[in-house]
């Protein structure tokens, strides 16, 4: 489904790769979790697979298709929950939606029914002619995400989805891309929560200082370290304790 | 086409949901279109209610001082005010109280009469039809020198019109002393009309007509096409703003992993904006033909002229909107967009020839007006409401304003692509 090859990103003025020689196979079906520290090159390598950046060196393709030969086409089949809401704040969610849906050329009956039943699911079906402004974050995070599933992609990037969502919204939000997943779509997230990761995904890989060091089924990653008794240790053997902060 | 719409939908909203802003894109520019008007209105009068206050100091007292006074009475410009001295009028003319203090010398008009009774005699005596001055009365009379007091902040302009006009006036006067001179040496006779002193060579101003209607230039006519100009133009501030703002709530960057062109995001609000500038352009002229005429201006003439009027307006705000569109894609934030937009509008209006016009710009400036897509509009507007030219006239104008508009849409679009190139 994604298959990724020696894939490189330095951005200028940047003294070390972002993304560094990656290389990596999502199959169908798959929940993929991108796990790694601030600063690792998760939000880097998101950004290239959905043609937000250009990569340095390196290529990929998703349902054998390519950003360069297939732009179009391949922005029909993948959708993006981009780490910022990305919303119209003084539209309503319903018109924030309705645009967006129209973007991927849906329109009319069946734009209206995709919107509503998707605002239904996530619980927003009351306020779908508030506007965006008056919302709370775990509200806009839910209609964020309605935003990129909305003309059903087959492949789903979600950059951090549940960041800074209460834990209702976020139940909701993992209950909704699970029920998505049952459907056909692949996912591919990053998240700094391991324990939803370890929950949800059937596959994850740890991504530090842009390459991957681990990566396998959730489980089995635990197993493999026996002082290990979740993911989030798993993660701090393999990625130390020390700060990552950057600028 | 859909997402054309759908796009153009979408601006729509937004606009309307900011109704402050709405209301600023509209009101404002008619505000400032009426306040120009009312300024500019007195340039254009030939009789001008608001007099200049100006001072008058006459150590002449003679008829030559009463002459030039007269005039300046008449012409209706001026209050005119009297001052003992001249140092009081320097001062008051100095510190910025007054524009202009005229004073007129001593002995002016006894020595004027004096120097020209001297040469009519001497010209006389060559033709032997009067006697030989002897030498003892030749005298020689020291230049008379009117003297002009003018406010530093005076423009040249009114400098240079107050100059022509008295020196015109001192012109006049002499001339007649001269005539007058001959009549008392040739006849006793002050009643017999020898020299008809009339002007010989007057001048004709002719002005376009539509019919047989004359085209009169006032304020009105040349103030509301230039401003309304300045207005449409502006409308780069709040496209670029628009697009800035959609880069910074994220929502651009969502646009760019959907499949849909920039060239259909920019169509949408090249619709809708375009829209913004034929409501703003359709309220200044209602502004001009119903408000103007209550304020005690001239009423915009606008009949049979509005197709034309619209077509400008039309292709006039497609250049304005392709600015914005350049703008908006290459700004990163407000604070580059609105100062640079704002400022750039001004100076196109500037060179455009709204506030100055074009042939009194040095050569330089006067070839880079040329470049200027408000001096291609301005023309325009000034054909349709000065000149009565029909479509055809208006082609070339409107061809530049279009290739405009498409040259800074391409630039828009290429600098996108390039930049987010994948």
């Amino acid at each position: 489904m994604i298959q990724i090859s020696q894939l490189s990103k330095k951005y200028k003025n940047a003294e070390e790769y972002s993304v560094l020689k990656l290389d990596l196979k999502i199959s169908e079906g798959e929940i993929f979790g991108l796990l790694g520290p601030n600063g690792a090159g998760k939000t880097t390598l998101i950004s290239m697979l959905s043609s937000l950046i250009k990569p340095t060196s390196g290529n990929f393709s998703i349902n054998g298709l390519t950003f360069q030969k297939n732009g179009n086409q391949l922005r029909q089949l993948i959708g993006i929950v981009p780490q910022e809401y990305a919303l119209y704040p003084t539209l309503t969610a319903y018109e924030n939606l309705y645009y967006l849906g129209s973007m991927y050329g849906l329109k009319g009956r069946r734009l209206k029914e995709k919107i509503n039943f998707h605002l239904e699911v996530l619980g927003l079906e009351k306020f779908s002619r508030k506007k965006l402004d008056t919302f709370s974050g775990g509200m806009k995070r839910r209609v964020n995400l309605i935003a990129s599933i909305l003309h059903d992609p087959k492949v789903l990037f979600l950059d951090e989805p549940t960041v800074g969502v209460d834990v209702q919204s976020k139940n909701v939000i993992i209950d909704h891309l699970k029920k998505l997943n049952t459907l056909g779509t692949t996912i591919v997230y990053t998240s700094h929560h391991l324990n939803e990761a370890e929950q949800f995904c059937t596959r994850v890989a740890i991504i530090d200082h842009g390459k991957i060091i681990v990566e396998g089924a959730p489980k089995n990653l635990i197993s493999q370290y026996p002082e290990a008794h979740n993911l989030e240790d798993v993660f701090l053997t393999l990625t130390g304790k020390a700060l990552r902060d950057h600028a | 086409m859909h997402k054309l719409w759908a796009s153009t939908y979408k601006e729509l909203l937004l606009l309307s949901r900011d109704l402050g802003g709405l209301a600023i894109l509209f009101v404002m520019p008619l505000v400032l279109v009426v306040t120009i008007t009312l300024i500019q209105d007195s340039t254009f009068r030939s009789i001008n209610d608001n007099k200049i206050p100006i001072l008058w100091v006459d150590y002449d007292k003679g008829e030559v001082s009463k002459n030039i006074r007269d005039g300046l009475a008449e012409s209706n410009s001026f209050n005119i005010i009297e001052k003992e001295s001249d140092k009081e009028a320097k001062e008051l003319v100095f510190k910025g109280k007054y524009q202009l203090a005229i004073v007129i010398p001593t002995n002016l008009s006894s020595e004027l009469e004096k120097k020209v009774n001297l040469n009519v005699e001497g010209l006389l005596s060559k033709f032997g039809l009067d006697q030989e001055i002897p030498e003892s009365q030749k005298v020689d009379l020291d230049k008379k020198e009117v003297i002009l007091y003018f406010d530093p902040a005076t423009q040249m302009a009114f400098k240079n019109s107050i100059k022509n006009g008295i020196d015109k006036m001192i012109f006049k006067i002499e001339t007649q002393t001269i005539y007058k001179a001959f009549q008392s040496q040739i006849t006793d006779d002050e009643s017999e009309a020898i020299f008809d002193t009339g002007s010989f060579i007057t001048f004709k101003e002719i002005t376009p007509t539509i019919g047989e209607n004359e085209i009169i230039p006032n304020s009105v006519q040349h103030n509301v096409p230039a401003w309304t100009l300045f207005a449409i133009f502006f409308i780069i501030v709040p496209l670029s703003i628009n697009m800035v703002k959609e880069k910074s709530q994220g929502t651009f960057v969502r646009l760019r992993t959907n499949p849909v062109s920039y060239l259909t995001v920019l169509g949408g609000k090249t619709l809708v904006y375009l829209s913004v500038c034929l409501i703003q352009f359709g309220l200044m002229l209602a502004i001009g033909v119903y408000l103007l005429p209550t304020l005690g201006l001239a009423s915009l003439d606008v009949s049979g002229k509005i197709p034309q009027l619209f077509l400008v307006a039309i292709f006039a705000g497609l250049a304005a909107i392709g600015l914005g569109l350049l703008l908006g894609t290459v700004a990163k934030t407000q604070e580059q967009s609105a100062p640079f937009g704002a400022t750039f509008v001004v100076i196109l209006a500037a060179l455009g020839g709204v506030w100055v016009p074009v042939f009194i710009m040095p050569q330089f400036m006067q070839t880079l007006s040329n470049l200027s897509p408000m001096n291609w509009g301005l023309n325009a507007f000034y054909d349709v409401f000065l000149r009565d030219v029909g479509i055809i006239d208006l082609v070339p104008e409107l061809t530049l304003l279009f290739v405009f508009f498409v040259i800074t849409t391409a630039i828009s679009i290429l600098y996108n692509e390039r930049k987010n190139a994948v």
